[in-house]
């Protein structure tokens, strides 16, 4: 089981107010993640990377076990500490504030 | 018993204000969607209950939402807005090359014959179209392809299509309005436009009468007299009474005839309202002073409306879409400002009331005339 930890908005978007737990099939990675993660809620299509490309969106990062792994491949398995369920997978917005 | 319906799109979310048809007492609920720009909120006017609202941020894109139940319940359609084929470029605020990219959704307007069938204007500028309440979205790409497209530049918010209005007598007649391309006209359901932008004058483009380049910030009809259109232009407002084919300048008295927002009484097809806004790198009202300009003459005699409205040490603005009318027997207006608040007037604007003083700031104010 994957936890993922999902930022202010989108937390919105999809009405929870906690992390979410996924089941993910095969390899954990960060597109295997995002899909079971969009096929969830669906509502989340296009608001982390674009819905055709798969391409990240620009002010989205990804971390887990305090490292951005935001550029790494995305089909590249997660940290073990993630797949145990050990460590969340955070999808990150960039900061904002006045 | 009649009522209406007041939809509010702000920086951080949608409020709905709600009277009967006095507009004396509101009910003011939201926010809905907090945190999220929501840059227009619309009604059907042939279900009222059918809303579609377009919610945004940089961050994480564009969402648009529907009502089926007057915005009491919300739930997310389609949000894939592609454009048709390979799209090309247009020009960067440089002159340069710059890819077409889909940032927002900035006005919806809904069919006036099918709840189902909504437009959506867009920045990059497109018009796309759903005809299956927003689940799925398809580009009417003939007017982004039309022979000015790949020379259109963005304006300083962004190269958006903002205003749509489809011709209540032809419903294959439409107009647009693009920031800062112009207005253009299709005649045959969205296949094919034409710039509609002659008798336009705009300082700051290198001719200063071109055929398209000209920074036009709303139109407004009133659905009797759908030759005849109302412009607030970045400087200028102008009126057409043959479709757009040619436009004359109405500012006449105007202390300053910049501005964003404009709008036609429901009632009387040529009694016109602007906000007039100082300048272009000021945007707030003249002298602090806050006030609707009147003209029952469409256009050139204009009257301030203050009665109700700060005369002092106001520096809000008023965006293109933040202004919007009923149709009850006593035409009420509306308008929202930068500031978080939104004025009522019941009486046609001869005095003004704040029904809400501090929301975040207002970018859109839509009113549906309830029975």
């Amino acid at each position: 089981m994957i936890r993922v930890v999902l930022p202010a908005h989108l937390k919105t978007l999809v009405k929870v107010n906690r992390e979410v737990e996924l089941d993910v099939a095969g390899v954990a990675s960060q597109r295997s993640v995002l899909d079971a993660l969009e096929s969830r809620y669906p509502v989340l299509l296009g608001t982390i990377r674009d819905p055709t490309t798969k391409k990240r969106r620009p002010f989205i990062r990804f971390f887990a076990c305090e490292e951005d792994i935001s550029h790494d491949d995305p089909e590249s398995p997660l940290p073990d500490a993630v797949v145990s369920g050990r460590e969340p997978f955070f999808v990150i917005g960039a900061m904002a504030g006045g | 018993m009649s009522g209406v319906r007041v939809l509010v799109g702000t920086r951080k979310g949608a409020f709905v204000l709600r009277s009967d048809g006095m507009r004396k007492e509101w009910d003011v609920s939201g926010p809905f969607f907090g945190g999220w720009e929501m840059y227009h909120i619309k009604g059907s006017s042939v279900d009222p209950n059918r809303i579609y609202a377009s919610q945004t941020t940089g961050w994480f894109g564009q969402i648009i939402q529907r009502s089926s139940d007057g915005g009491e319940t919300w739930e997310p359609v389609g949000n894939q807005f592609n454009y048709d084929g390979v799209p090309g470029t247009h020009q960067w605020y440089d002159g340069t090359p710059h890819p077409w990219e889909f940032a927002r959704v900035w006005h919806l307007e809904p069919s006036l014959t099918d709840p189902d069938t909504v437009l959506a204007g867009v920045e990059d500028a497109a018009l796309f179209q759903s005809t299956d309440g927003g689940e799925n979205w398809r580009e009417l790409s003939g007017l982004r392809t039309q022979d000015s497209g790949s020379s259109w530049q963005p304006g300083a918010g962004g190269m958006c299509l903002h205003t749509i209005i489809v011709s209540p007598k032809d419903p294959e007649r439409i107009f647009v309005a693009i920031s800062s391309a112009g207005a253009f006209r299709t005649d045959d359901g969205g296949k094919s436009w034409r710039p509609i932008n002659k008798g336009l004058h705009s300082e700051g483009i290198p001719d200063e009468d071109a055929e398209v380049g000209h920074c036009v910030h709303h139109i407004t009809m009133h659905p009797s007299k759908p030759d005849t259109l109302f412009m607030q232009k970045h400087w200028d407002v102008m009126r057409t009474d043959n479709a757009g084919d040619s436009w004359v300048e109405i500012s006449g008295n105007l202390p300053t005839d910049f501005g964003f927002a404009i709008d036609v009484h429901a009632h009387e097809p040529e009694t016109v309202y602007v906000v007039p806004i100082k300048s272009d790198s000021e945007h707030y009202p003249l002298d602090g002073q806050l006030r609707v300009y009147r003209s029952r003459s469409g256009g050139n005699e204009w009257e301030p409306l203050t009665k109700g409205l700060p005369q002092s040490n106001c520096y809000v603005d008023v965006l293109r879409d933040a202004m919007s009318v009923d149709s009850l027997d006593s035409c009420g207006l509306y308008f929202g400002t930068t500031g978080g608040q939104v004025y009522a007037s019941n009486d046609e604007g001869d005095s003004w009331e704040a029904i809400v003083r501090d929301l975040p700031a207002v970018l859109s104010v839509e009113v549906q005339t309830l029975a």
